[in-house]
């Protein structure tokens, strides 16, 4: 059974927001200098348009954007009806797909990224709260599993970094905890905005693993996981980091 | 291109200085990256920025590569009458794009 | 040689860069391009203010603000502030122009920069006066570099 865990080493839970440098927060603070925000707008932009066979927009079934305050905060989320782990991405495509009848959205593209952003932006400063009770604990022991797997030529798991190792310098940034509250987000080093997903599989790539594919039911897992840490930081969407 | 993220008042007073802050989605590729293949990515950055009300300069700024991904600009602007603030940027391409925007001085 | 009129290093840890294509500028090479935007003469200390981090932990986008310190007389009127960055491939960052409806000299914009190295501000006035400031910075590395 999985409980709401603090990392090993009992730390206060810290977000990554609290790790970056003065500049990094800074911008993050400012939403007219975050860049993110320009993908914001773009999310806002897909809300409003009637795509599909459907004919229908976002807002025609969800009404104003402003109504999905706290669905990001309990993303990502089990899905009995598929037997896996949803994240925010995943069950946009499905609303496009099953519900618009258009096309899904690419990703890693602007307008998943603007869709998303928009609505985590919708949950900044909620507490994360995913379900972890019932049939969603299974997954989320998985999301554990995987988490203190130690993997790759490298042979680390993400537990010695991010529960360890926090807060200790690398290079020259201090390891964050590793909780995922800001995603998605604009990222200094893309210059650019990316999913949890591009960031996780940068860093098993990183350890010289075998990446996770972007649907596998463990990565879900993986994600349900780290929510769960992360349990009772605030939403951080659109967040900023180095 | 994208919309840009423009903050500029609409309603300012004669002669007060105000603040005009613009943030434009672009990749500022410098032409010093490599991509996947190991060639060189070409260079393509908005060189030019130019801010004017009914014709009369603000503010410009040419732009080199060491300019950030998605640039921003916060600059200031001070006006006697109600005009149109024009901001127009073009990029090595030579796409050009343009925001317009009334501003009242009250 | 400009001697940076604030030199302030920080002594934490810091890393070598990883150098893109092509070789890196020279401080030689900003101080040609120094004289060409001054028409010759040296630029004197003072009036412009060059305001970026001191300890940049990503060089991908560094935040940089130029303005006019208080010693700038009544009736000055600004007109240019170049910058330029001494260690970068290209030293040339960015030509800001002040033009009559222009409400003051601060500007702000986000940078890159490719190493440790010093950063320089040169202000030209409508009376032909030209004026410098520079900041000395360090450049860190992010230990996660991405694929």
């Amino acid at each position: 059974m999985v409980a709401a865990v603090l990392p090993v080493g009992a730390q206060e839970k810290r977000s990554g927001y609290d790790d970056a440098g003065p500049q990094v927060r800074a911008m993050q603070d400012d939403d007219l200098a975050n860049p993110a925000f320009l993908w914001v707008q773009q999310g806002a932009a897909l809300w409003a348009r009637r795509e599909g066979a459907a004919g229908k927009s976002c807002a025609d079934c969800h009404g104003a954007v402003e109504m999905m305050r706290g669905v990001a905060a309990r993303y990502p989320a089990h899905d009995p009806a598929r037997g896996r782990v949803v994240n925010l991405e995943q069950r946009v495509n499905q609303c496009r797909t099953e519900r618009q009848g258009a096309a899904l959205l690419p990703p890693e593209g602007d307008a998943m990224l603007g869709i998303t952003a928009l609505v985590g932006l919708q949950s900044r400063g909620l507490p994360v709260a995913v379900d972890v009770s019932g049939p969603a604990s299974v997954h989320a022991a998985r999301g554990e599993d995987f988490f203190r797997l130690r993997q790759g030529q490298l042979n680390l798991s993400c537990a010695q970094c991010h529960d360890q190792l926090a807060g200790q310098a690398l290079a020259g940034s201090r390891i964050p905890q590793g909780h995922a509250t800001g995603y998605p987000i604009y990222r200094l080093e893309w210059q650019g905005m990316g999913s949890l997903f591009r960031r996780l599989r940068a860093c098993l790539v990183g350890v010289r693993a075998e990446p996770l594919g972007r649907d596998d039911a463990l990565l879900g897992d993986l994600e349900l996981y780290l929510a769960a840490r992360a349990a009772g930081l605030a939403v951080e969407t659109p967040g900023v980091r180095p | 291109m994208v919309r840009p993220l423009l903050n500029v008042p609409r309603e300012v007073r004669a002669g007060v200085a105000f603040d005009v802050r613009i943030l434009i989605q672009h990749p500022m590729e410098t032409g010093l990256r490599r991509d996947a293949m190991g060639l060189v990515v070409p260079q393509d950055v908005i060189n030019r920025f130019e801010c004017a009300v009914d014709g009369q300069e603000v503010f410009s700024a040419t732009l080199h590569p060491a300019i950030s991904a998605n640039p921003y600009l916060a600059f200031s602007a001070k006006l006697v009458r109600s005009g149109t603030m024009v901001l127009r940027w073009v990029d090595d391409h030579g796409v050009e794009a343009s925001e317009s925007v009334a501003i009242t001085v009250v | 040689m400009f001697v940076p009129t604030r030199r302030r290093f920080v002594l934490t840890a810091l890393a070598a860069a990883v150098l893109p294509v092509g070789a890196l500028a020279k401080p030689s090479e900003v101080e040609a391009l120094i004289r060409a935007v001054t028409g010759g003469v040296a630029p004197m200390p003072g009036r412009v203010v060059l305001d970026v981090p001191e300890l940049v932990e990503n060089g991908n986008a560094v935040a940089m603000t130029v303005s006019l310190g208080a010693d700038v007389p009544e009736g000055a009127v600004l007109t240019d502030i170049h910058v330029f960055a001494d260690g970068n491939p290209r030293p040339g960052v960015v030509h800001f122009r002040f033009g009559p409806l222009a409400g003051g000299a601060k500007v702000s914009t986000r940078i890159r920069l490719a190493t440790s190295q010093t950063v320089h501000a040169v202000a030209v006035f409508a009376d032909g006066s030209c004026w410098h400031d520079s900041v000395s910075l360090l450049v860190t590395l992010s230990a996660c570099l991405d694929d």
